[in-house]
């Protein structure tokens, strides 16, 4: 009788244990594979392949999100707007949207879903095919040669896709806006080059590259400790993108906090 | 005062509840090739990385030329003195074949690419690979032709000591009969000290000077080669029959 009462607590402190673990292990790795990236021999060839790969072969799945979503964010606003006259607010808003938010956050997840499933995929599969061990018998420590540079890479490479990314859904905006809802080409330029303040970019290129590490940091944690065979390589990929996405998410509201409430 | 190039003392090794490695003693001598039989799943790829270092032992311990090495990471200096061919290749398959042979070359950074490309192409010739293969990707090759490569990977910094984890295992007959040959040549030109881990019989009879047979953890009976059929121990002469009656549980 008593054991059915305690079970129920015993069952909520296993698992308060075991999230602080996986906690701790995540906090572990990052340092581990940071630390790496600051210390020689570093592997530029590897770094520079990174980068293309993470942050170039990124390029159209975040400037189509982007285009499509500052067209939406467009479209909305006008209508939205338009029950209390405030529909000429387009351009501000579709600019403040994207950089501050929209662009940071779906590129963020977009590459979630590319680039840490992909990271996981492979670093898992090298685990199970003896590769990783196969590194450390060559002298080189996987965290240097496969960890840190990937790390590096996703976090440079995403404030630049998220530059290109603010750039392309203020456009996708600025198409509608002129096209479907005929404002004046020159206006909506003026006064979104107008409005838009250097903290609104910044704060969202910042996050980017919060996001880009989460993202190399998720796929390269899950990879690392796959499972055996098939099996566990799908599910590192899972485990990957689902943890990036909510992490992106909640990093962004802290991030948000910090920034504008002071 | 000579001293046995590897020696393993009471080595144990458990994954949760399941003890793999309960106690193995072992020891090789400098220049002799050690090859180690067991079952699958009786311990033998546990032992030989617990001597890399890939898996830490929990009791026990692991000299290597009179140094005791386990317990803390395996150091550049120690690690450079071993070659392993895995299992299934292992090969970077992100990376060319010469540049996966290169690969430890590549890392000191003393010699150029051009340099570790040459040196690169003469182990795949060693190993009966010709040049046009050195600049093709591990997916590309066959799996002799993997085995092939891992193997010239292994040896390509001249190491002292070789390790083979099932070097023929996933080949065809002749395949096999081809690379016990090469890594016997190898071993025996390079002077090298070799552990390797089969339950193939023809790699035992190729490769071995001495034999270990590994079960439940523990080393069963170790000794010449040529005395493997008049071992009279009934672990040795159930496997080299393949028999499913004896002291080895055929259901594991």
């Amino acid at each position: 009788m008593l054991s059915l009462l305690t079970r129920p607590f015993a069952w909520i402190g296993a698992l308060v244990l075991g999230v602080l673990r996986e906690i701790g292990a995540v906090v572990i790795f990052a340092a581990n594979g940071t630390a790496h990236a600051f210390r020689p021999p570093f592997f530029l060839g590897e770094l520079a392949r990174q980068m293309v790969r993470i942050g170039y072969n990124s390029l159209p799945v975040v400037g189509l999100t982007a285009l499509f979503t500052g067209a939406v964010l467009a479209l909305q606003i006008y209508l939205g707007g338009s029950r209390f006259n405030a529909g000429a607010v387009v351009p501000q808003i579709v600019a403040i949207g994207i950089t501050r938010e929209l662009g940071p956050v779906l590129a963020g997840l977009m590459v979630a879903g590319r680039v840490s499933a992909a990271i996981a995929a492979e670093i898992a599969t090298m685990r199970v095919t003896e590769q990783i061990d196969a590194l450390v018998t060559l002298s080189t420590n996987p965290f240097k040669y496969l960890i840190a540079p990937r790390l590096v890479a996703a976090t440079l490479t995403m404030p630049i896709l998220v530059a290109a990314a603010d750039s392309i859904g203020i456009m996708g905006g600025y198409l509608v806006g002129t096209e479907r809802l005929d404002f004046n080409a020159a206006t909506y330029i003026r006064n979104t080059v107008e409005f838009l303040t250097q903290g609104d970019v910044a704060s969202g290129l910042w996050k980017a590259a919060v996001f880009g590490f989460i993202i190399a940091l998720m796929g390269c944690y899950h990879g690392y400790h796959s499972g055996r065979g098939a099996q566990g390589v799908g599910r590192a990929t899972t485990q990957a993108v689902v943890s990036a996405s909510v992490l992106i998410l909640a990093a962004n509201y802290i991030l948000t906090e910090l920034f504008f409430s002071a | 005062m000579t001293h046995p190039m590897i020696e393993m003392k009471g080595v144990a090794k458990s994954f949760g509840s399941k003890h793999v490695l309960r106690g193995v003693d072992l020891s090789v001598e400098r220049g002799q090739s050690l090859v180690i039989i067991g079952g699958s799943g009786t311990g033998k790829s546990v032992t030989l990385k617990c001597v890399l270092g890939l898996i830490e032992p929990d009791a026990g311990e692991i000299w290597v030329d009179g140094a005791r090495v386990d317990g803390k990471p395996r150091g550049d200096a120690l690690l450079s003195r071993f070659g392993m061919l895995f299992q299934g290749g292992a090969l970077f398959d992100s990376l060319t074949v010469w540049e996966n042979v290169a690969f430890r070359l590549r890392q000191d950074r003393s010699k150029s690419n051009a340099e570790c490309r040459d040196i690169a192409i003469e182990k795949l010739r060693r190993v009966g690979l010709k040049e046009n293969v050195a600049d093709l990707f591990p997916a590309e090759l066959s799996g002799g032709m993997q085995k092939r490569v891992g193997l010239a990977r292994a040896i390509a910094a001249d190491p002292e000591i070789i390790f083979f984890d099932e070097p023929t295992t996933g080949l065809d007959p002749i395949m096999a009969g081809v690379i016990n040959e090469l890594i016997r040549e190898v071993v025996v030109e390079m002077g090298a000290t070799a552990m390797t881990i089969t339950h193939d019989m023809s790699s035992v009879r190729a490769i071995a000077d001495r034999v270990a047979m590994l079960h439940e953890g523990a080393i069963q009976w170790e000794g010449q080669a040529n005395f493997l059929d008049v071992s009279g121990n009934p672990y040795v002469d159930q496997f080299i029959r393949g028999s499913a009656e004896g002291p080895i549980e055929a259901v594991r």
